[in-house]
């Protein structure tokens, strides 16, 4: 007999066995997901075969038998039966700047370069000298939009040129970085003991939550023009902006309420009983707690924030989408869509997945083991 | 351990027993239609260390709660270290700063380390310059026997051990009073001992105590009066010895009956 039956043992002298064969490593995660039946087995016989298939034949549609360089629809036919990717690459400057003039671009480019080292600090806690970079974080919506915009020395480039990534970036970032306090803001409000202040901050929540942005972005267009007082000309890519930073607090306020909410009461009675004040209690305890728990939420918003930016088309703006229209429109990449929308689709998806990534990581770094 | 023996020479130097420090004069509370205490009068004298005790719901926490205004009651007068509990959030907040507070369920801060637990009110309320802060902490975190955890997150300690750093984090208050809310009713049985030991401690060291609990063990040792409460009064209270040995009230005898029956 080579092991000892578990019972031959004295009590208080019972060494760890080995698990059964098999039931471990590669094999066993094998065994018990891929092969734990004859049916699971023909599953998964199947599902490899359909895997195979599928992906050679996009293989062959997206590299393979695909046209890079070509001047027209119909040239790249005589290429190649694949994708015809010509398309794309004879418009990309249109799609990354819209009709930005050809002589600035080094600023925008510039702009997104100082851009990493100002979201560093404050998407990584272990940036090397963070307090320090952190003044540069705040000094940089400013410095991005003079050298966006232009003006103290730079040639000023009016904000109808700018299109393409390029629109969907200063979107996006402007939204994101502004309605977050806004909508923290929001959320303390409607939590509020004062009257007032949560009937505001409800109501405002509530419209804004009940109207779909192409609505606000149409009042953005034409509307607000009224109310404005006459002689007021109110740039239409700042009123967007507005607009959608507006929207997206209102939603982040619904998230960090969800938050503010799931804190136990022993939390506030624990601050209270040290003395704490309601701001100290809110910022010290409440509230880092309470967007910890609505960091899935959060950055839900700003997904879909992200990608809403992309509506700005109706008002005329021209984002990657309408980049994409533009370009179908011409008679030489007539009917391109496929191709033109795929990689309008490829930018929105990095960038997505990059934040969607980075929220996992966070909520990783931010947990402090059990509650 | 020079500290320790400093830290207690400061408490027993300090404290003059014709000080009174908690005095609730004919105090009512309600919640909402339910009236939980009726006319509780209470006085405590520095240093002394009350056990109040009761069956569910005869609203000693909620007597507790009032002395940091955790609860608010209705009518009747607070005097707390000769000031009076008004609506006056300054005076509720210096209030609170004075008294240390221990929770049945802990209450600790659970994105903050241990450390971090104990600083945080020296630092915001004290406004004690954060070195300072951390040198209390850490004697109280010693005076717990806990030192070499302060750097952890309270969700990687046992129950126990998140008690004694929620009695360390009101220490580092520097309160004069102590109150106890049920500290070991959340416990694993193994862990209660470690517990009450740093409480009698605590108490030896002459810090006026007010503790509600059903550790009746402990309020032989370490209490000079227990506080019998039902259905919102205080039925009875005397000297751990005659309360336990010769209680007066049917409801006292009944209750005690029940508890040390086993």
């Amino acid at each position: 007999m080579a092991r000892p039956t578990p019972s031959a043992y004295e009590p208080g002298h019972h060494p760890d066995l080995p698990p059964p064969p098999g039931s471990t490593g590669v094999l066993g995660w094998l065994r018990t997901n891929l092969f734990s039946s004859p049916f699971n087995t023909a599953l998964t016989l199947i599902s490899l075969w359909l895997t195979y298939k599928l992906v050679a034949v996009a293989i062959d549609w997206f590299m393979l038998e695909a046209v890079v360089e070509a001047g027209s629809r119909a040239e790249c036919r005589e290429l190649g039966a694949g994708a015809c990717w010509a398309v794309v690459a004879t418009r990309i400057d249109q799609f990354v700047y819209g009709f930005y003039p050809e002589a600035q671009r080094w600023r925008p480019i510039l702009a997104f370069i100082l851009l990493v080292p100002a979201l560093a600090p404050v998407l990584f806690d272990r940036t090397p000298f963070r307090n320090r970079m952190l003044w540069f974080s705040l000094a940089y919506p400013a410095v991005g939009a003079w050298l966006i915009y232009g003006g103290f020395g730079l040639p000023v480039v009016d904000t109808d040129s700018y299109g393409g990534f390029l629109l969907t970036m200063i979107l996006g970032v402007t939204g994101i970085v502004a309605s977050l306090p806004l909508g923290i803001l929001l959320a303390l409000g409607r939590q509020s003991n004062l009257l007032a202040i949560r009937i505001l901050c409800t109501t405002f929540i509530e419209v804004l939550r009940g109207v779909p942005l192409i609505t606000l972005l149409f009042i953005a267009s034409t509307m607000l023009n009224y109310f404005l007082p006459p002689g007021t000309s109110f740039n239409l890519l700042l009123r967007v902006l507005v607009m959608v930073t507006l929207f997206a607090a209102a939603y982040l306020a619904e998230a960090v309420r969800g938050g503010l909410q799931a804190i136990p009461r022993g939390q506030y009675e624990a601050a209270d009983a040290l003395g704490l004040s309601y701001w100290r209690t809110t910022w010290l305890i409440t509230l880092p707690q309470a967007l910890k728990i609505s960091i899935p939420g959060i950055v839900n918003v700003f997904i879909g924030l992200y990608k809403d930016s992309t509506l700005v088309v109706i008002i005329g703006l021209l984002d990657p989408l309408g980049v994409a229209r533009a370009i179908l429109a011409d008679a030489k990449w007539n009917g391109l869509s496929n191709e033109t929308y795929l990689f309008v689709a490829l930018f929105f998806f990095i960038s997505c997945f990059a934040m969607s990534r980075y929220s996992l990581w966070l909520e990783g770094r931010l947990s402090t083991g059990g509650r | 351990m020079n500290i320790i023996e400093e830290d207690t020479h400061r408490i027993e130097s300090s404290i003059d027993p014709s000080k009174v420090m908690v005095e609730i004069t004919n105090m009512n509370k309600w919640f909402g239609a339910f009236h939980v205490l009726k006319n509780v009068n209470l006085r405590v004298t520095a240093g002394e260390r009350i056990v109040i005790c009761g069956p569910s719901g005869s609203g000693k926490s909620t007597l507790i709660r009032c002395i940091n205004r955790l609860e608010v009651h209705q009518q009747g007068i607070i005097m707390v270290d000769g000031t009076e509990l008004t609506r006056d959030l300054k005076n509720i907040e210096q209030i609170r700063s004075e008294v240390g507070m221990v929770f049945q369920h802990f209450n600790l801060f659970p994105h903050l380390t241990v450390l971090e637990n104990c600083t945080l009110g020296p630092v915001w309320v004290r406004k004690l310059p954060r070195s300072e802060a951390e040198k209390i902490a850490c004697r109280y975190l010693a005076r717990v026997r806990i030192p070499e955890q302060a750097d952890k997150y309270p969700g990687q300690l046992s129950g126990g051990q998140q008690q004694r750093v929620a009695i360390a984090r009101a220490l580092c208050m520097q309160p004069r009073i102590m109150l106890f809310d049920e500290p070991t009713s959340a416990l694993d049985p193994e862990m209660i001992k470690e517990v009450l030991d740093t409480m009698i401690e605590l108490a030896e060291s002459g810090m006026t105590m007010l503790v509600v609990t059903h550790e009746m063990g402990f309020a032989r040792r370490a209490a000079d009066r227990v506080i019998f409460m039902d259905g919102g009064e205080i039925i009875e209270e005397n000297a751990p010895d005659r309360f336990f040995d010769k209680p007066q009230n049917d409801r006292t005898k009944l209750f005690l009956s029940q508890i040390l029956s086993h």
